[in-house]
């Protein structure tokens, strides 16, 4: 058992080994011919955490997921309010790849946001909403019968409501990442952030921008924005090395958004530790400084509304 | 074509138990390292990959003030104890697990939000073997409500 990781390593190089034999045994005279490199755009040059990525390394990109995202916004003291969700009746209307990957994503924060709020009757609508787009998308583990079962006996308990979703949405992005369907799980994970940044903007309204601790959550996302960009650009090019279309419709989709979040200042100073405290849960010290004004608020607001019409059409 | 049937037929073989390979690094991440969040709620994102002696992992994610937080990073038993710090955009490493007993978890929490870097490091085995060994490692985290 020992060194079975290495034994599968090494059954993968010779499948790769395989492979390669196989396909220039059936290639005929095309000996020496070169592939394409193509470099990775960098989009990003001033300094900042990504600097010293080393592209070697297996590098992972996180976002707030759909359960982090709803619980973001309860305790930047949102209310409920069951009409900015996506409407049930559209699940019917997505047919590309992308729409149901973006709309799984956009569901998912849908219940997570319905449920943290004791919304059972909604969770279950919206959890039956997920399970039919991810079993259209080749999912159908990630939410099963049994699952369904499981959520309507325990629709009364949030916890255990809060662990089926986190449970469903790790079937779903691990099945997706271990298929070769990063790009995929990408989408779903966008889809969802975005939906939280609708939900957000939507909830304030007209209401003041000074001293709006929602309107400062909000502007914190473009600390996670910098990574949705790396995301996608890890992702713009398939398993196969081909160019990944939706991946670049998305990008340039995300540019009124990209624009907007330009017009508003995070700035975070460095990280201090109480090295002495002993403590169970450390706190790290810092300050984080927002700027942003509401004309540029009332940006993000147009084009995040704009973006997530666009995704729920 | 009837020369490389066998060839084919191991591919096919080696294929399904790479496959396999994969599902039980979701089934470790799932059903091993998820016990570390215990007392949290798992956001249920997935981070997990199979690693080999010497190589290096890294995780960007931005935490938001006033959540609490856990972080729980796991290697399968094929591995020695995994190494990892946490670095904030200045470079400044505010925790290392080499100085905390090799611990899988670290609980922490925001006075204001932060992108922050997670380094991962699978170390090179004392005991000497013909290959470097390789297993799953899985990074998790889990929040609280507030």
């Amino acid at each position: 058992m020992r060194n079975y990781y290495t034994t599968l390593r090494f059954a993968g190089l010779i499948i790769l080994s395989g492979i390669l034999m196989l396909g220039n045994a059936c290639k005929s005279g095309k000996k020496g011919q070169e592939g394409k490199e193509v470099g990775i755009e960098d989009f990003l040059t001033e300094e900042d955490i990504f600097d010293d990525i080393d592209k070697a390394k297996k590098i992972f990109y996180s976002l707030p997921s759909p359960l982090e995202t709803a619980m973001l916004l309860k305790s930047a003291g949102v209310s409920y309010n069951e009409e900015v969700l996506n409407d049930l009746a559209n699940v019917e209307k997505y047919s590309t790849n992308k729409s149901k990957a973006l709309n799984l994503g956009i569901y998912t924060t849908d219940l997570s946001f319905a449920c943290l709020f004791d919304q059972a009757q909604t969770s279950l609508a919206y959890m039956d909403a997920t399970k039919k787009l991810a079993t259209e998308m080749g999912i159908s583990d990630a939410i099963d019968e049994e699952t369904m079962k499981r959520l309507e006996q325990n629709l009364n308990k949030r916890d255990v409501v809060m662990d089926i979703i986190s449970e469903t949405f790790l079937n779903s992005s691990s099945y997706l990442k271990e298929n070769d369907q990063q790009d995929v799980a990408a989408m779903v994970l966008v889809g969802g952030w975005i939906e939280g940044l609708y939900i957000g903007t939507q909830m304030v309204g007209s209401q003041p921008i000074e001293g709006n601790k929602l309107v400062d959550r909000i502007a914190e996302q473009k600390l996670s924005f910098s990574i949705v960009e790396r995301m996608l650009q890890d992702n713009i090019k398939n398993a196969r090395g081909e160019e990944n279309r939706d991946i670049v419709e998305l990008i340039n989709e995300l540019h009124a958004t990209k624009a907007a979040f330009e017009k508003i200042e995070v700035q975070t100073s460095s990280v201090k530790i109480d090295e002495n405290d002993t403590a169970d849960v450390a706190v790290l010290k810092s300050q984080t400084k927002i700027n942003v004004t509401p004309e540029a608020f009332k940006e993000l607001q147009a084009a995040v509304q704009s973006l997530r019409n666009n995704f729920v059409q | 074509m009837k020369k490389f049937l066998p060839h084919i037929l191991t591919l096919t073989l080696l294929l399904a138990i790479n496959l396999t390979a994969d599902a039980q690094c979701k089934g470790f991440a799932k059903k091993l390292c998820k016990l570390e969040l215990t007392g949290y709620i798992h956001d249920g994102n997935y981070h997990a990959a199979i690693l080999t002696e010497g190589e290096e992992a890294e995780l960007y994610k931005t935490f938001y003030s006033g959540q609490n937080y856990r972080l729980a990073i796991c290697g399968s038993e094929t591995l020695s104890a995994i190494e990892f710090q946490v670095v904030d955009a200045y470079k400044n490493v505010l925790f290392d697990n080499r100085q905390h007993n090799m611990t899988e978890t670290w609980d922490f929490m925001l006075e204001s939000s932060q992108q922050l870097k997670i380094v991962v490091k699978v170390p090179v085995s004392a005991q000497k073997s013909e290959y470097p060994n390789s297993g799953c490692v899985a990074i998790m985290f889990g929040f609280q409500e507030n």
